[in-house]
């Protein structure tokens, strides 16, 4: 995974609440096998006028200059700025693949669904939650000002505005050490292969029905 | 010390490490598997030459992509007609011969949506942790596990290791007190919750459903309860274990037998929060107030009872509200402050792993009984949960009540729920549907998807617009 430490980039507006997963990255590219290639679709339905078909070449399809990651302004955004309970719905992993695909580093919103906040971390995206108000005042500044961008340090927890502003963010250790180490999780958790034979023999003993049923 | 609450022991009881840094290992007794979100699983263990863990762990079927109507089912995977569909299918089948991993082929009479085949094969059993790359993971809750939903990272993480790495969940009590009227279904009151709470209102919580209706439920409606957890932002939904929960596992092809049933039983008998257990919130509702809910938007807690009044934008303050509300009219093509009743249908969609267990089917075909779909309705679907719960409803006889009013009756799987088959909605076209996800485009492109219980789908279906169903039954 790609290390995530200090990011700086142009903003983006996913000005809506409740964006869900099939908005990200709509079922039919479930259906791919791999693991990239999903940025050309991310936000398909609102992106283009036509419907999507997986392996189509995008560059050929009707945009919708309406939304705003079709603006001139927004080319190159790699900080998406976004509302409430962003990423609810369906735990797809698609879907960060695909923010992550398209060149987003970091999704600022007022709150995230909790699989899809997960997710990120998995994928060097990086979901920071602060508080609405403050959501707001970033969305105004971000409209009145073209080329608008932000700095987020991950290591001193920060959003860096223009004008040099800081907004602190929490996020819980363990998250944030693999994302500033790009930690491969799986090959951490298997040091500790000791303490989950160990939690196995005793789980055989207090709930053998658990076991060696399924072959 | 307070008591715990089901949630707390069923982790307590899963702890492999607590960390200093507020994380957890947790141990995972069941993961199930289907072919959309694993693909990439596999290939990350490939990619890192590591085994599973531990083979004997997962249960692998298909549900997402496979098609429905039998002249296409026949033929097994190589007859898929859609390509993409047909090599993701089989590479699940690939992967699970590479890695040894039991599966349900397509046309197995166990195979189904992996929500209904888990608690059916008793793979999901009371007091295990479950996970599934799926959101609905959360359905097999009922069973007083801890389930939820995962991505594919964590699949391959699962698989790998047998354990998750996780943050422990605020606690929340959802209790729906007295009864429930005659013809309200526990989809009702999963949508009346969404509805009240929000569909963020969970989030950050595990959330457990207790009170006299949810007791009184049956194990069905209960994983229709535990299905929409999600829809209600929390990952899981779980509900303690009593004779009910008992009486549905015994005697299941995965389940314990014999001396293992009872040391089981004794096990699972803990299985419910303590009296003095302490709750972060509790919400409650009275199972008398709850009508059939329909939802009129494009988010599940754009919902309203069957005799409401669609919201006015005019008449919201919040602009972020506002806006939600404005455009959700638009893409639903729906008049502000129009009513329910109006809503004229075009397809409908009784199927899920929300709803299509065999209760469900039972609903809906003692609905449209001797009666007939409506001449505008241009299709009604009728898609079983799994291979089982055809088989069962065949063998009482529900499918020719279903086809005699004209509906189809299907192959198991996904199919319109999210239409990742050939089952889809057309653009612009309104479906009463069974399933829990009314996103934008969700059962296809343009389409308009209109969230019930079976029973006012199946009257919706031939009245062709939404009735409310109470009346329905007592018109008989
Ligand atoms: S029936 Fe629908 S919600 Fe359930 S697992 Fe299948 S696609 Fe997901």
């Amino acid at each position: 995974m790609r290390a995530f430490t200090v990011h700086s980039g142009l903003v983006a507006p996913m000005d809506r609440a409740n964006v869900d997963t099939d908005l990200i990255i709509p079922k039919q590219f479930l259906k791919s096998i791999k693991r990239s290639g999903f940025g050309p679709n991310l936000f398909d339905e609102l992106r283009y006028l036509d419907e999507g078909q997986p392996g189509e070449d995008c560059s050929k399809r009707p945009l919708n200059e309406e939304f705003p990651l079709n603006f001139p302004r927004y080319q190159g955004a790699s900080v998406l700025l976004a509302r409430e309970n962003f990423g609810c719905g369906s735990s797809r992993e698609h879907a960060p693949w695909a923010l992550e695909d398209y060149g987003f580093r970091a999704i600022i919103a007022p709150s995230f669904a909790d699989i899809f906040y997960n997710n990120c971390f998995k994928n060097g995206v990086l979901p920071i939650a602060i508080d609405e108000a403050t959501v707001d005042r970033l969305f105004d500044e971000m409209y009145a000002d073209e080329g608008y961008q932000l700095t987020i340090d991950l290591e001193r927890q920060l959003v860096i505005t223009p004008t040099g502003e800081e907004i602190p963010f929490d996020v819980d250790a363990f998250r944030r050490q693999c994302l500033l180490e790009g930690l491969d999780d799986i090959g951490l958790t298997l040091q500790r292969a000791e303490a989950i034979r160990a939690y196995e023999a005793s789980a055989r003993q207090k709930s053998p029905w658990l076991f060696d049923v399924i072959r | 010390m307070a008591g715990q609450t089901l949630y707390d022991k069923l982790w307590q009881n899963h702890l492999v490490e607590q960390r200093d840094d507020g994380s957890a290992l947790i141990y995972i007794d069941r993961q199930l598997i289907h072919e959309v979100t694993s693909p990439q699983a596999f290939e990350g263990l490939r990619l890192a030459g590591r085994k599973p863990w531990r083979r004997d762990a997962n249960l692998a079927v298909p549900d997402h992509n496979v098609p429905t109507e039998l002249r296409e089912r026949a033929g097994g995977v190589a007859a898929i007609e859609d390509p993409v569909s047909r090599l993701q299918v089989q590479t699940l089948d690939d992967n699970c011969d590479d890695f040894d991993l039991v599966k349900f082929d397509i046309n197995d009479v166990r195979q189904g949506i992996v929500h209904v085949v888990g608690p059916e094969q008793g793979a999901t059993l009371p007091g295990m942790t479950v996970v599934c790359g799926d959101s609905h993971t959360s359905t097999h809750g009922a069973l007083g596990a801890l389930a939820h939903g995962i991505g594919t990272s964590e699949v391959e993480h699962v698989l790998a290791t047998q354990t998750l790495i996780q943050q422990k969940m605020k606690n929340m009590l959802v209790r729906v007190d007295g009864k429930l009227q005659q013809g309200v279904t526990a989809k009702d009151v999963a949508l009346a919750i969404i509805g009240k709470i929000g569909t963020a209102g969970g989030t950050g919580y595990a959330i457990e459903f207790g009170g006299e209706v949810v007791r009184e439920l049956s194990m069905e409606g209960r994983m229709t309860l535990c299905n929409m957890s999600i829809e209600a932002g929390a990952r899981m939904g779980m509900i303690a274990v009593d004779d009910t929960t008992l009486d549905y596992v015994k005697g299941r092809p995965y389940a314990p037998a014999g001396e293992m049933w009872d040391l089981a039983v004794a096990a699972w008998r803990e299985l419910h929060s303590d009296d003095d257990a302490v709750f972060d919130a509790v919400v409650t509702l009275q199972g008398a107030d709850i009508k059939p809910q329909v939802t009129w938007g494009t988010s599940p807690e754009m919902v309203l009872p069957v005799d409401g009044q669609l919201p006015d934008p005019a008449a919201i303050d919040d602009a972020t509200s506002k806006a939600a509300v404005t455009r959700a009219l638009a893409y639903m093509g729906l008049d502000a402050s129009s009513q329910i009743t109006d809503i004229k249908l075009d397809r409908v969609f009784i199927g899920s792993c929300t709803n299509s267990r065999i209760e469900d089917l039972r609903a809906a075909a003692a609905v449209v009984k001797g009666r007939k779909v409506a001449s505008s309705i241009k299709q009604a679907l009728v898609v079983p949960g799994s291979g089982q719960v055809k088989k069962q409803a065949e063998e009482e006889g529900l499918d020719r009540i279903f086809l005699d009013a004209g509906m189809e009756w299907r192959e198991p799987g996904c199919s319109m729920c999210l239409a990742m088959n050939a089952d889809k909605l057309g653009a612009g076209e309104h479906c009463a549907s069974t399933s829990n996800r009314n996103f934008e485009g969700r059962q296809g492109f343009g389409g308009r998807t209109h969230l019930v219980s079976p029973a006012m789908a199946a009257a919706a279906a031939v009245a062709g617009h939404f009735v409310d169903v109470r009346q329905w039954q007592e018109a008989g």
